[in-house]
C-alpha cells in the first residue's frame, strides 16, 4: 500500500456547490431546531423514568391501562432493549408527592402484571432539568468559544474562524438530525457532542496544520494548489482515523445497551458530517476569507520557537 | 539519526510496569459479604459477638469465610448473593439493635497487591446498582424562621432598654421597627446594635423607623449551618440503613448528595431519610415519688418515659409541653466561662422564648426534662381480608428523655442545659437539639435508581462493545499498516493498561457506563496518532527519503499537529466535566486520561519498537513494512 502514489483529487472544484448545500442544511437544521425543536430527555425537561423487568414478555398496553386509569394517562410506554423489558416516562408534575411518582408507577405496573422487577429509577425535579439544560447550553458555548481562542492562539484568525464555524456546522446539522428524527436527547448526548467539537476539531486542526505547512514551505503560491494539496495529502488520515473511531462507535451501538445508543447515533453522525467539514467546510471558508502566504509570515516569527 | 535517547525506554518500562501493578486488582472479582458494624459508630465487634456470627452462621448451614476487620467493622465473606441476602437477614434478627449489618463486597485482591496500596476501580452507582439522590434544603424556610426569631429577640432587646416602639415588621430578609418619633429611634440605635450584630442597622430621614438589613455573610452562615445540619443528620440516618461506602456530600449552595451503592430498596432509603425527629422541653412532675412513676401507672396530667442513658429508669413528665423541637432554631455546644463544665446552648423562636420564659419564671429549681421523639413509617407486611399479603405503611413513634436538668433562673430565647457528663455527650445532645429542630425541610429533587441485575447487564454492554471495537481496530491497523501497525496495537493494549491503573490509583476516579463509553472511544482515537505519524512516514517513503529519516521526520513533525489536535478534546473534557452530572462525568474523566495515556503510548511507546526493530543496533532497514 506504501507504493500507491498519493491521491490528487481535485477537492476544490465542487466547493460551490457544496458550501451552498452545509448552508441549506445548516439553515434546515436551525429552522427544525426553532420549529420542531429536540426531542429532549428528562435530565432536561425533569420528570420521571421507571424501567422494569418481566419474567415473560410485557405487553405495553396492559401497562398503560394500568397507568392510566390512575392519572397517568401521559405516561409514554416503550420497549426497552427488549419485549422483556418496558421503561415508562411520567412528565413532571407539579404536587409535592412528584418525587414518589417513580414508585407509585412501579406498584400500579406490579398490580397489574405481577412479578416485575425494577430496573431503574430516574427522578429528575423541573428545577434541576432546568438548571441542567442552562449549564449544557453553557457547556456547548464555552466549548465553542475556547476552542476558538485556542486556534486563534496557535494559528491564525482566519484559521480559527474557518474551523470554529465547520464546529458550529457540524453541530446544527447533527441537532438538526436529532430533531428530525425526534431521536432522545439527554445528558448523554450532550456528551457525545462535546466530544464530537473535540473530534471535529482534531481533524480540521489536522488539514489546517497541513495547509499552513504547505503555505510556508511551498515554492506554490496559488491557494486553490496548497489547500487541495494539503487535502489530498492528509486525505488518508482522515478517512481511516474516522474509519477506526466508527469502528467502535458501531461496537458501542450494537452492544452498548439503551443508554449508550443515542450515545453512539450521535458520534455516528456527527463524525460523518465532522469529517466532511474539515475537508470542505474549512477549506471552503479559508478560501472565502482569501487565505494566502501572507498569513502565515507574520505569524511564523512568534511560532519557530516552539516547533521541534 | 540521532539516538533514541535510552530514559525514554525507561520512563516507558516504568509506567507500564506501574500502572499495570495498580490495574491488577481489577482483574479478581469482588465477593458478596456481610458487614457487621457496632450501631455506636468508633466501637469495635468484640471478639464474644465474631464467635455468635460464627456459630450462627454454621448452624444455618451458610459457607462463609473467617471474617475479617475492616476499620472499626467486621467483614465476612460469603459464597453468592443469595447466601448474602440470608445471612443478613439472619444475622440483623440475632445481633439486634446494637449492631448493623450491612451487605457490601470484598475485594479478592491478594494481599501483597494491598499492601502497595493496590485496589479496584471505584464503580459507578449505574454499574454497581444503587440509589443516588439529590436533596434540595429549603433555604426560604430557614431563614424565614430565624428572622421570626430575629425579631422576637428586637422586641425583647427594646423592652429590656425601655424603649417603646410600635411594631416589628419582616419583608424577606429585612427587619423594619417603628417607633413614634424619632428620639425613640435613635435611643433604640444601641440596644438594637448589640442585640442583633447580625444585622446592618439603617435610619431612613423622613420616618421615625430603622431599617435592619440581614448581612450577606450571616444569610451565608445560615445556609451553611443548615446544609451542615441537615447532612450531619443524614449521615446518621445513612449509617442506621446499614449501607457500606455510602456518600452524603454537600454540592453547591442548598444541595446535598446521598449515593447508596447496592441498597435495592430505594422506597425503605427514602423512608429512612424522610424520617422526623423532634423535641419537646417538659416539667417533671416532681411532686410526685420515684416510687410512683415505678408503678407504671401515670398519675393524671402527667406520662411516664423512659430515661435513655439510665437504664431506661422510668421518669415522670407533665403532660404540657413547654416548647418544642421545632421553636428551636440553633443549638451549640460549649463550656461553662467559670466552672469549664460542658454545656448546650440552645436558641428558641419568639413563640417557643415567650413560653420558656413565663414556665420556667414560676418553676425556679425545679427540674426539667428534654423529651426526645422520632417517628418511622415503614412498611409492613399485612394478611387481608382475603388472605392476601400486602404491603402496608406504619408509622411507629419511639419516645424517651435525654437530660433532665433542675431550671437555674428564668429562661428566655437563648438558654443552656448543664449538667451534662462530659463534652462529648454535650456535642451529641446538640446535634440530636439540632436535628430534632428540623430547621431546613428538605425535597428530594433528584433519584436515580439502578437496579443490582441492570448494573451488571451495563458492565456487561461496556465490556462487550469494548472488546468488539478493539477487535475491530486491532485488525484495521494490523492489516493496514502491517508490522508498524503491530507496534500501534501494543501501544493500544500498553494504554489501556495505563487507563485502568490510573483510574484505579486515583481515588475519586468513578468507573460509569459513559465512562466505558469514553474509554471505548479513546480506543478507536488513539490510532489517530499513529495513523498520523505512519502517513507522514509513508509520504516520505514516497518522496524518496531513506527509511530512517522517514522516521524521524515522521514522528517529529506529527508531534506538533498531535498536540494541537488533542489538547483541544482535553479542553473539551474539562468543560464537560464542569457541566455535566455523576454518569457523564465519568465519560470525561476517562476521555481525558485516556487522551494523555495514549499520546503518551502512541508516539513513545511505538517510537521505542520501532527504534528495536529498524534503530540503530540493526542494520539499516532498506524498506519498512508499513
Amino acid at each position: 500500500m506504501s507504493n500507491k502514489a498519493p491521491l490528487n483529487v481535485n477537492f476544490m472544484a465542487p466547493r460551490k456547490i457544496l458550501g451552498v448545500m452545509s448552508i441549506i442544511l445548516v439553515v434546515g437544521s436551525l429552522i427544525l431546531l426553532g420549529t420542531r425543536g429536540l426531542n429532549l430527555g428528562m435530565d432536561f425537561t425533569g420528570g420521571t423514568t421507571v424501567v422494569v423487568q418481566g419474567e415473560q414478555d410485557i405487553d405495553t398496553d396492559q401497562v398503560r391501562e394500568a397507568l392510566s386509569g390512575n392519572g397517568f394517562g401521559d405516561a409514554v410506554v416503550q420497549y426497552y432493549g427488549s419485549a422483556r423489558e418496558v421503561s415508562i416516562r411520567v412528565s413532571p408534575r407539579e404536587d409535592a408527592d412528584a418525587d414518589k411518582v417513580g414508585h407509585q408507577v412501579f406498584d400500579l405496573i406490579a398490580g397489574q402484571i405481577g412479578n416485575i422487577s425494577l430496573l431503574k429509577v430516574e427522578f429528575v425535579g423541573p428545577q434541576v432539568g432546568d438548571e441542567l439544560r442552562d449549564q449544557s447550553g453553557l457547556a456547548l458555548l464555552m466549548a465553542l468559544g475556547l476552542m476558538l481562542v485556542y486556534v486563534w492562539f496557535r494559528f491564525t484568525n482566519k484559521f480559527a474562524v474557518s474551523t470554529v464555524s465547520a464546529l458550529i456546522h457540524d453541530v446544527i446539522i447533527t441537532l438538526g438530525l436529532f430533531s428530525l428524527l425526534q431521536w432522545p436527547f439527554d445528558l448523554t448526548v450532550l456528551a457525545a457532542v462535546l466530544a464530537l467539537i473535540g473530534y471535529s476539531l482534531n481533524d480540521s486542526i489536522v488539514v489546517a496544520d497541513r495547509i499552513r505547512e504547505n503555505f510556508r514551505n511551498s515554492r506554490e503560491t496559488d491557494p486553490t494548489a496548497i489547500i487541495n494539496g494539503a487535502i489530498n495529502e492528509t486525505l488518508s488520515r482522515t478517512i481511516n482515523t474516522s474509519f477506526t473511531t466508527m469502528l467502535v462507535l458501531v461496537a458501542l451501538f450494537l452492544f452498548g445497551g439503551e443508554v449508550m445508543r443515542a450515545f453512539s447515533e450521535a458520534l455516528l453522525v456527527g463524525i460523518f458530517i465532522g469529517t466532511y467539514s474539515s475537508i470542505y467546510v474549512v477549506a471552503n471558508l479559508l478560501f472565502t476569507f482569501k487565505v494566502s502566504k501572507d498569513d502565515f509570515l507574520v505569524a511564523t516569527k512568534e511560532e519557530v520557537d516552539d516547533m521541534p | 539519526m540521532t539516538r533514541y535517547p535510552r530514559w525514554k525506554f525507561f520512563l516507558l518500562l516504568a509506567v507500564l510496569v506501574l500502572c499495570g501493578l495498580y490495574a491488577l486488582p481489577n482483574i479478581y472479582p469482588d465477593v458478596p459479604a456481610v458487614q457487621v458494624s457496632a450501631a455506636d459508630a468508633g466501637d469495635e465487634v468484640s471478639t464474644g459477638t465474631r464467635e455468635k456470627i460464627r456459630s450462627t452462621l454454621d448452624q444455618a448451614g451458610l459457607n462463609h469465610g473467617d471474617g475479617e476487620a475492616v476499620n472499626s467493622s467486621w467483614l465476612i465473606r460469603m459464597d453468592n448473593t443469595d447466601q448474602q441476602l440470608r445471612a443478613r437477614a439472619l444475622l440483623s434478627k440475632t445481633l439486634g439493635d446494637q449492631y448493623i449489618v450491612a451487605l457490601n463486597l470484598a475485594p479478592t485482591t491478594p494481599g501483597w497487591l494491598r499492601a502497595l496500596g493496590a485496589s479496584p476501580m471505584n464503580l459507578g452507582l449505574d454499574l454497581r446498582g444503587g440509589v443516588h439522590f439529590l436533596l434540595q434544603v429549603d433555604m426560604d424556610t430557614v431563614v424565614k424562621q430565624r428572622m421570626d426569631a430575629w425579631s422576637g429577640q428586637a422586641k425583647m432587646a427594646l423592652k429590656n432598654a425601655g424603649v417603646r416602639y410600635r411594631d416589628v415588621i419582616i419583608d424577606d430578609q429585612t427587619l423594619t421597627v417603628k417607633f413614634d418619633d424619632q428620639v425613640a429611634a435613635d435611643a433604640a440605635r444601641a440596644p438594637l446594635r448589640t442585640a442583633l450584630p447580625e444585622f446592618k442597622l439603617s435610619q431612613p430621614e423622613a420616618r421615625p423607623e430603622i431599617n435592619l438589613t440581614l448581612n450577606p455573610t450571616a444569610i451565608k452562615e445560615i445556609e451553611d449551618y443548615a446544609v451542615d445540619q441537615n447532612r450531619t443528620a443524614l449521615n446518621n440516618r445513612v449509617n442506621e440503613l446499614g449501607v457500606a461506602e455510602a456518600i452524603v456530600q454537600r454540592q453547591g449552595a442548598d444541595r446535598i448528595v446521598v449515593e447508596l451503592p447496592g441498597v435495592q430498596d430505594a422506597a425503605q432509603a427514602r423512608r429512612i431519610l424522610g424520617r422526623t425527629a423532634t423535641l419537646e422541653f417538659r416539667l417533671v412532675a416532681d411532686n410526685y415519688s420515684a416510687e410512683r412513676a415505678a408503678t407504671g401507672v401515670a398519675p393524671p396530667g402527667t406520662e411516664i418515659f423512659p430515661f435513655r442513658d439510665q437504664n431506661n429508669r422510668p421518669v415522670l413528665l407533665e403532660k404540657a409541653k413547654i416548647a418544642a423541637g421545632d421553636q428551636v432554631t440553633n443549638a451549640s455546644m460549649g463550656f461553662d466561662q467559670q466552672s469549664g463544665q460542658p454545656q448546650v446552648n440552645v436558641s428558641l423562636d419568639a413563640t417557643g422564648a415567650r413560653s420558656m420564659q413565663r414556665v420556667t419564671g414560676k418553676n425556679v429549681g425545679h427540674p426539667m426534662a428534654v423529651l426526645f421523639i422520632e417517628t418511622k413509617t415503614e412498611m409492613t407486611s399485612v394478611v387481608d381480608k382475603d388472605g392476601k399479603r400486602t404491603q402496608e405503611p406504619r408509622s411507629t413513634t419511639d419516645r424517651y428523655v435525654i437530660n433532665v436538668a433542675t431550671i437555674q433562673d428564668t429562661l428566655g430565647s437563648r438558654f443552656r442545659i448543664t449538667g451534662l457528663d462530659s463534652p462529648a455527650e454535650a456535642s451529641e445532645l446538640a446535634l440530636l437539639l439540632r436535628a430534632g429542630s428540623l430547621a431546613a425541610p428538605v425535597t428530594i429533587v433528584e433519584e436515580r435508581t439502578v437496579g443490582p441485575s441492570l448494573g451488571a447487564e451495563n458492565i456487561e454492554a461496556g465490556l462487550k462493545s469494548m472488546l468488539l471495537g478493539m477487535a475491530l481496530v486491532l485488525a484495521f491497523m494490523l492489516v493496514w499498516y502491517k508490522l508498524f501497525g503491530l507496534f500501534a496495537n501494543i501501544a493500544l493494549l500498553g494504554n489501556l493498561v495505563i487507563i485502568v491503573g490510573v483510574m484505579s490509583l486515583i481515588p475519586g476516579a468513578t468507573l460509569t457506563l459513559p465512562g466505558i463509553a469514553g474509554i471505548v472511544l479513546t480506543v478507536g482515537m488513539a490510532v489517530d496518532a499513529n495513523v498520523l505519524i505512519y502517513e507522514r512516514i509513508r509520504e516520505n517513503i514516497r518522496r524518496g527519503m531513506r527509511p530512517r529519516e522517514a522516521i524521524e521526520e515522521g514522528y517529529s513533525r506529527a508531534f506538533v499537529t498531535i498536540l494541537d489536535a488533542n489538547i483541544t478534546t482535553m479542553i473539551v473534557a474539562v468543560i464537560l466535566f464542569s457541566a455535566g452530572t455523576g454518569s457523564v462525568q465519568g465519560f470525561a474523566v476517562t476521555l481525558f486520561i485516556g487522551i494523555l495515556s495514549s499520546m503518551f503510548t502512541a508516539i513513545i511507546g511505538t517510537r521505542a519498537m520501532v527504534e528495536m526493530v529498524y534503530g540503530r543496533g540493526a542494520r539499516a532497514p532498506a524498506k519498512l513494512s508499513i
